[in-house]
């Protein structure tokens, strides 16, 4: 699916840019987006080191491992096929909780450490499991609690209340969280191995 | 009050994390270096796919043919209860993060941010995620070529989201 969309994606922008006598624009796009995948990775090879870094520290000290005890039944339940105590229980703790406090680039480095694990799990290596799907399902429905690039657009544009949007999109946003659940557990019952 | 939150959660974290660590008896220094050696494993790996994603959405947005399929599928989606003002960022969103917020300043600087569409697309922005770039990421960064019933699964709770985001804010409003 992810093969049509990206054909579709360059398809309809260089069929759509022929028509109305964008190619020239679309060479630099080309060259442009190519250097900034490259300068994208770099960029991220810092802070990635840096919170993967920090986070062997925090699951060397046993700190992960206490929080992640609290929060095991609700990882259990999204994720039936980890086995107990397995270290990616605790990288996708930590992927949800940087999510959630909108650390980006930390959750982005916990995210790869918990698909690093959830592949050691993987019997068919190019085959992705229920854990994997579900995984990333519930981060590409949003788990961040409070939006606050969009608060200060708001505050800069001269909104007379910036922050009313918060109890709105935490309410959005956890609601559509539990939506892709259900909806992810029902592929799954829908699509076993 | 929020503003210090978001700037005291890394230090504080940091902070607990190396205290936890040093009073506990770690090797904080030495634990710190051999998890970031994989930091730039990891950069490295994910490269080709974020090449592959960037150029894509490059395309698609240089070429302007988003504004083509909005004014297209507008009167269709209006049926549905979608306002017009917010279906560009509806379109991007599931694409690109940095253009999807792009969109939502032209809305909010439009509209004003306090109007209808101004605070719809604030909250849908707060409320929502880059798919495909995740996607093509974290199934990228360890060789995953089957992601089955992930996209599927994560397009449509992202329409059900929309529907519940206009409710929500037009309960509001």
């Amino acid at each position: 699916m992810i093969n049509t969309i990206w054909f579709l994606m360059i398809f309809v922008g260089i069929i759509y840019g022929a028509f109305t006598g964008n190619l020239a624009e679309i060479n630099n796009i080309i060259i442009k987006e190519a250097g900034e995948g490259v300068t994208f990775a770099i960029g991220l090879i810092g802070i990635m080191s840096f919170w993967i870094g920090i986070m062997n520290i925090a699951e060397k000290s046993g700190l992960i491992k206490s929080i992640s005890k609290a929060f095991r039944s609700i990882i259990r339940i999204l994720f039936p096929d980890i086995p107990k105590d397995h270290p990616a229980e605790r990288w996708i703790l930590m992927n949800f909780i940087a999510n959630m406090f909108g650390v980006g680039n930390g959750a982005t480095a916990f995210g790869l450490k918990a698909m690093k694990e959830l592949d050691s799990l993987n019997i068919n290596k190019r085959r992705a499991t229920n854990a994997m799907a579900m995984f990333l399902i519930i981060n590409m429905s949003s788990l961040q609690l409070v939006p606050l690039t969009v608060v200060k657009l708001r505050y800069d544009y001269g909104s007379q209340n910036p922050t009313e949007i918060i109890g709105m999109t935490l309410l959005a946003t956890s609601l559509s969280t539990i939506i892709a659940i259900i909806i992810g557990k029902i592929f799954e019952e829908g699509d076993k191995c | 009050m929020l503003e210090w939150i978001s700037i005291g959660i890394v230090p504080f974290m940091v902070l607990i994390i190396l205290t936890h660590g040093y009073v506990k008896g770690v090797d904080i220094y030495n634990a710190f270096i051999e998890g970031a050696k994989e930091g730039f494993k990891t950069a490295i790996r994910i490269m080709p796919y974020l090449i592959a994603i960037f150029i894509a959405i490059g395309i698609l947005r240089g070429s302007s043919a988003l504004d083509m399929l909005t004014d297209l599928l507008s009167p269709f989606t209006e049926l549905l209860g979608i306002p017009k003002e917010i279906l560009p960022l509806i379109l991007i969103r599931p694409i690109s993060g940095s253009g999807a917020l792009g969109v939502v300043k032209d809305t909010i600087s439009h509209y004003g941010p306090d109007s209808f569409p101004g605070v719809l697309a604030s909250v849908m922005m707060g409320s929502s995620e880059t798919i495909f770039y995740t996607i093509a990421l974290y199934f990228g960064s360890i060789g995953i070529e089957k992601h089955r019933h992930t996209l599927k699964a994560a397009l449509l709770s992202y329409i059900i989201s929309i529907f519940i985001t206009i409710f929500i804010c037009s309960l509001y409003y």
